[in-house]
């Protein structure tokens, strides 16, 4: 170890300057942006707790607040019954196993602009590739992105197919460090495969199932892109997320008091939840 | 014999899958090259594959000067943020100094908080340093993280002191240090916190879409989003689809090249970060 005070603010000196502009300013005056109105022009206008007032009676913040929830509600469920299903899946072979590991991780490195864009043309009410599989089928037709109650269910299908190649190498990870000998023993004493499953993978398991709770629900609190390019948020705002309203008031209406102060309550939900989630994912 | 059943049922099972992730990319790429007629079907096969939804992709949207734009910005964010990271990540991991406890509990608060709390904030401030339209107003706010600082922190706290403190001995001044002798040490970190931080970058649309407005400077996804959503692919499915391919081709190429170790970075960081 070296003692030297100098040397240790001099190496810190590059995150101290970034820190000072980036991190510290920004949440300085986010708080002060919540107390004003601001069009980003003319002089800031000092409002009390007038955005706050202005937000508790905002339907369209309450609605993306839901939208965002009901994202996080379908999609987490289906992304870790999924990822853990292909995860023991993989582990149990060898052969062609990083291949598979491979094209199933693919879409995670992919641009969501490149996804939300692919699956608008699979959702096509009219000529859609999952539409034309379920009149080949003898199925109507489904409205996925065109029907309010569907648009967001949609949406988490598609992002659960993007993301999930993400979180079953984290199962992997998780799966490999299980020794093989508790399987055996546990073989021998007569335990069948689902039972093995579930007294020795799932609880063996919790350190990576927490981290991966915890992990898509931050993802899904930031979802943006996906109804940005793919519904713009509606129809009749059923894919509004909150982001997405931060992003249209702060940014494209120009109320930046206000967008500055969704952002605020907005992180307070979020840290809130995560601390819950973790919370309960570690003592259950 | 239940052993072999239940190895047939994992290969027919991630078969399955493997075309549910693998064919809409092909189909994607077959339809950029079809007539938008025919893209209704849901084969990859034409006797009329065309170039023409390239061409009106590259004549409406100046596709090669965003992806040296995407190009700049994520190479300039990654170096920074793997020689700062480095050095700070040092500072807290290997120099004995008061300040570094404090520090290091500061990295881990911001890391704590969600970057919707500071969107609008950062964006003002772009504005006020009069870096909208300037790749700078891209870079600057993310040349630094604290997850990649944290990430060789706990890298560098298993590297031997002995090594370091040969190395002293030998004159080295302490930034030489990190630079020589610590992150050669380090490869794993640097390669893990190098791929995260310029995929990250390099997908992100949200930022780019509110400091960047004239098209010249925009990034490849911001590009391809606009282009999309802003008119100039009208209806014709077969541009979008095109300009979709576009973004996706050199991603997928640096994909296949580093697979291996992309794959691990992320499986990796979630642990770690």
């Amino acid at each position: 170890m070296l003692r030297a005070r100098s040397h240790g603010w001099l190496l810190s000196s590059p995150y101290l300057v970034y820190a000072a502009v980036f991190v510290v300013f920004p949440l300085a005056f986010s708080l002060y942006l919540v107390f004003h109105r601001w069009d980003g022009m003319a002089a800031p206008v000092f409002v009390g707790l007038g955005n706050l007032a202005r937000l508790v009676q905002d339907p369209l913040f309450y609605r993306s607040i839901l939208n965002t929830l009901e994202f996080l509600v379908i999609h987490i469920p289906l992304q870790i019954v999924f990822a853990l299903l292909f995860a023991v899946a993989l582990n149990s072979i060898t052969w062609l196993r990083g291949f598979f590991r491979a094209v199933y991780f693919m879409p995670v490195v992919v641009s969501g602009v490149v996804v939300t864009i692919l699956w608008q043309q699979l959702y096509s009410y009219d000529n859609g590739v999952l539409n034309t599989i379920l009149t080949h089928l003898g199925l109507g037709r489904v409205p996925w992105v065109t029907s309010p109650a569907l648009a967001m269910p949609s949406i988490a299908l598609m992002a659960t197919w993007k993301n999930v190649g993400l979180y079953t190498v984290m199962f992997l990870v998780g799966l490999q460090d299980i020794p093989a000998e508790m399987h055996e023993a546990a073989r021998i004493d007569g335990a069948t495969a689902v039972k093995r499953f579930l007294r020795i993978t799932v609880p063996l398991l919790r350190p990576t199932m927490t981290l991966v709770v915890v992990l898509s629900t931050i993802n899904g609190f930031s979802l943006f892109v996906e109804p940005y390019v793919m519904t713009g948020g509606g129809p009749l705002n059923s894919t509004l997320s909150t982001v997405l309203y931060i992003y249209n008031q702060g940014f494209y209406f120009g109320h930046l008091g206000y967008g500055a102060a969704l952002g605020f309550v907005f992180a307070l939900i979020i840290l809130v939840v995560v601390l819950i989630q973790r919370k309960a994912l570690e003592s259950a | 014999m239940r052993n072999r059943a239940s190895t047939v049922a994992a290969y027919a099972f991630l078969s399955l899958f493997f075309v549910a992730f693998l064919y809409p990319f092909l189909w994607m790429i077959a339809s950029s090259l079809k007539p938008d007629l025919e893209i209704v079907s849901m084969g990859l096969t034409s006797s009329n594959y065309t170039l023409g939804n390239y061409l009106l992709v590259f004549s409406r949207a100046p596709v090669v000067r965003a992806f040296l734009n995407s190009l700049i910005v994520a190479s300039a964010v990654t170096v920074s943020v793997v020689l700062f990271g480095a050095m700070v990540g040092y500072a807290l991991a290997k120099v004995k100094w008061k300040g570094s406890v404090y520090l290091t509990a500061f990295l881990l608060f911001t890391m704590m908080l969600p970057f919707q709390l500071t969107l609008i904030p950062t964006y003002t401030l772009i504005v006020k340093l009069g870096l909208t339209d300037n790749l700078l107003g891209l870079i600057l706010p993310n040349m630094l993280t604290a997850v990649a600082v944290i990430m060789f922190r706990q890298f560098f706290q298993s590297i031997p002191d002995t090594i370091l403190e040969a190395a002293r001995v030998d004159g080295c001044s302490e930034v030489k240090l990190v630079f020589k002798i610590v992150m050669p040490l380090a490869k794993p970190a640097v390669v893990t916190v190098a791929i995260i931080t310029f995929l990250t970058s390099w997908n992100d649309v949200l930022w780019p879409i509110m400091v960047i407005r004239e098209r010249d400077l925009m990034t490849l996804p911001q590009l391809v989003t606009t282009f999309v959503l802003g008119g100039e692919a009208e209806s014709h499915l077969g541009a979008k689809l095109a300009s979709a391919t576009l973004l996706a081709v050199p991603i997928v190429v640096f994909y296949s090249f580093f697979q291996r170790s992309i794959v691990q970075s992320f499986a990796s960081s979630g642990v770690k970060g």
